[in-house]
């Protein structure tokens, strides 16, 4: 490694910011995963790391990743609640890796909630 | 461990790595977290990152799981891989892990929301838990070595003694002098070469402030030295810090290595003339070298003995050059405050003291552990709504700052706000931080006589009024706790007390009688009840206790008898027993196996 100029302490903190602003707790958005049992077997891993290999590719450092446990229609899973800050969560069932990509665009992204996927809209404690 | 964590991962479990829970084996638990998360294929989104000190060792090891800051206490390895199953695999966030406050009835999951976080200002400690002490890269992703370019390019010498004096920091390592007037004039002695120190030989007992700030955040001591550096105009510089300490050691020589690595030490820095070189030096851990000619003289390689000054050290100091010494947290707090500003800094605090103190919360208190609070904060508020209160629902008796060169303070000065002057006004010190509880189960003339036992010890040797008047007060106050003292002693203890103030070089000696006069003044009525009634208040000093039984009170179990070691107690079964006091030892075994309250103790 050479030394570092002043303009370097920014590139230094761009990159290493990709992956602590996890520790600052705070997005734009929030996706939780449904990752009971029943979520699991159904998909739900491959949701999670559909979301992880997408947040990589489109430099993605604002929005948190979290998974929870069942949320209570095994049938219906693999499940995910989008909750975008300040608006009532938003959750999605059946879904696919094709699915949670364009909820993650168009929803998380954009804006615009996937209507034809929703499952449901409301208030949720979530931890 | 240093690889790069340049992948986004879903969730980082901040693991803490201070000494404390180093101790109970935190880096265990994270090999058998790791293990874990493999198995479950969770490795490549989530890591486990090993941070400082996040100060509620009581309850250690400590994870914090971010981005949701979940924060669990008292792990242990067993209970990890259900752990990692639950929350980190199924989502489901462990209560049984997470916190709860003694007396409440349901739990605190978020970090943020507990108190004895939420009520903490961090300054020198706000890197605490949020990087892994190891990686320069996280430190400067936190804003770090920004304030040395701006010193270096944007400010000129004087510009930074300015606003350092502007932002009204004072020396955290006891005196409180202020820091920006003690750079001036150390950079106005006229020399070629002149050096800076950074005290880190923290030797009072219970204090590990220092020690903390170093293995949390070592990146922010060496910044606020080359600030110092520059503004004094030292190239070279040294970091004292005692053999006790090896995880702070270890963890300075890697932030050293990795800045020198970036340039950041060494020839040109940022390319500007600006050099500077830093060595770390073990000391012993002699209580003494906390003094600055002491220090240098051990630096030198000669024995640690204090000088006489004048010459102060900005004159003649290390090798006889002008030399600035301040302490780890002094130097902590330089990089804020030329990044921020001096009006932003001198905003927190009291009218004479600014900013923040970090302490060591430590006796008898619930949540033991390190806090940085606002100078002006309230004894009430540390000791209640930061400690948690005192275990038990025991009275709160006083509390003891500045170590052996301080005082006792008693409960009833509770609401006495904390900065320099008033600490210094109720007959103790702000000293270096370390905060001891004391309940109604303390005994006042046994903490003295720890204290002088304490600094009798560690004196040098090299004024006859440190080394035998330290021993001549010890002698006073092992006759109290005996119960063979008089009247007179009492007078003796001060008059000693003020001798041993006068003629003493160093400040060592200058203090040793604190913890003595300060316990003397508030809580003379214990020191004659030991005295004149020959009674101990707190049932702390053993010759003076006496052991009875309570003939209504006793069934005759006889398992007193049983516990007995030198045979002192006799009684048939079913019939009250006695205690024969010529053979009593006072171990107290009967009134912990006695489940009838019959025994008494006065």
């Amino acid at each position: 490694m050479n030394k570092i100029s002043i303009e370097d302490l920014e590139k230094i903190t761009q990159r290493v910011k990709k992956t602590t602003s996890l520790r600052e707790g705070a997005g734009r958005a929030k996706i939780t995963v449904h990752m009971g049992t029943c979520g699991i077997s159904a998909g739900a891993r491959e949701i999670m790391n559909t979301l992880l290999e997408e947040f990589e590719k489109k430099n993605i450092d604002d929005v948190i990743l979290t998974s929870s446990g069942c949320a209570g229609l095994c049938s219906r899973e693999p499940m995910a609640t989008v909750e975008m800050k300040d608006q009532t969560p938003v959750k999605y069932a059946d879904l696919n890796p094709e699915k949670i990509r364009r909820i993650l665009t168009e929803h998380v992204l954009g804006g615009k909630i996937v209507t034809e996927y929703v499952l449901a809209q409301g208030n949720e404690r979530i931890y | 461990m240093n690889k790069p964590a340049d992948k986004r991962n879903r969730l980082q479990l901040m693991l803490c790595a201070g000494t404390g829970c180093v101790s109970n084996k935190s880096f265990k638990i994270r090999e058998v977290l790791e293990k874990e998360l493999l198995k479950h294929g969770l490795d490549k989104e989530i890591t486990v990152v090993m941070t400082g000190c996040i100060g509620f060792c009581a309850v250690g090891p400590l994870m914090t799981v971010m981005p949701e800051g979940i924060f669990y206490h008292s792990l242990t390895e067993e209970v990890i891989p259900y752990l990692v199953q639950e929350h980190f695999l199924k989502g489901r966030p462990v209560e049984k892990f997470m916190f709860k406050p003694p007396d409440e009835k349901t739990v605190i999951p978020r970090i943020s929301d507990i108190d004895f976080f939420s009520r903490q200002t961090l300054v020198v400690l706000k890197n605490r838990g949020l990087i892994d002490p190891e990686k320069i890269d996280e430190y400067i992703a936190r804003g770090g070595y920004q304030a040395l370019a701006k010193a270096l390019t944007k400010m000129t010498p004087e510009g930074i003694i300015q606003e350092i004096k502007d932002s009204g920091l004072r020396g955290r390592g006891g005196g409180g002098f202020p820091t920006g007037l003690k750079w001036e004039l150390c950079k106005k002695s006229p020399a070629e070469t002149k050096y800076i120190i950074c005290n880190a030989d923290e030797g009072d007992p219970g204090a590990f402030m220092d020690r903390s700030i170093v293995e949390a955040d070592p990146h922010s001591v060496l910044e606020g030295m080359l600030i110092g550096a520059r503004a004094i105009g030292a190239i070279e510089g040294y970091i004292y810090i005692r053999e006790e300490y090896p995880l702070a050691r270890e963890r300075l020589a890697i932030a050293i290595a990795q800045a020198k690595e970036y340039g950041l030490l060494g020839e040109n820095i940022f390319g500007t003339d600006f050099n500077f070189q830093v060595h770390i030096k073990q000391g012993a851990g002699a209580f003494v070298c906390g003094e600055e000619t002491s220090l240098i003289a051990s630096i030198q390689g000669r024995p640690p003995e204090p000088n006489q000054r004048p010459p102060f050290p900005a004159q003649s100091g290390l090798w006889g050059f002008p030399t600035n010494i301040n302490n780890v947290e002094t130097w902590a707090n330089v990089p804020s405050i030329i990044d921020r500003g001096a009006q932003w800094f001198s905003q927190i605090g009291t009218a004479k003291s600014k900013g923040t103190k970090v302490f060591s919360l430590v006796g008898k208190i619930n949540n033991t552990g390190l806090v940085e609070v606002p100078m002006g904060i309230t004894i009430r508020e540390v000791v209640y709504d930061i400690g948690g209160g005192i275990p038990g629902n025991k009275k709160f008796k006083a509390l003891q700052t500045g170590g052996p060169s301080g005082g006792c303070i008693p409960a009833r000065l509770m609401d006495l706000t904390i900065d320099y002057e008033n600490l210094t006004e109720a007959g103790s010190i702000m000293g270096s931080g370390g905060l001891i509880v004391m309940d109604e189960d303390t005994c006042v003339v046994d903490v003295a006589k720890y204290f002088v036992e304490f600094t009798s010890d560690e004196s040098c040797g090299k004024c006859s009024s440190c080394r035998d008047g330290s021993i001549a007060l010890l002698e006073i106050l092992e006759k109290i706790c005996s119960g063979s003292a008089q009247k007179k002693d009492l007078d003796l203890l001060k008059e000693i007390s003020a001798a041993v103030k006068n003629a003493s070089l160093c400040g060592l000696g200058q203090t040793l009688p604190n913890p003595v006069l300060s316990t003397l003044y508030y809580f003379k009525d214990e020191y004659e009840a030991h005295v004149l009634e020959k009674r101990c208040p707190a049932k702390v000093c053993k010759a003076l206790l006496k052991y009875s039984i309570d003939e209504k009170k006793c069934v005759g179990c006889t398992m007193c008898v049983k516990s007995c070691p030198p045979a002192a107690i006799s009684g048939e079964k079913k019939l009250a027993h006695k205690i024969d006091l010529s053979k009593c030892i006072k171990c107290g075994s009967c009134l912990e196996k006695c489940k009838f309250g019959a025994i008494r103790v006065e």
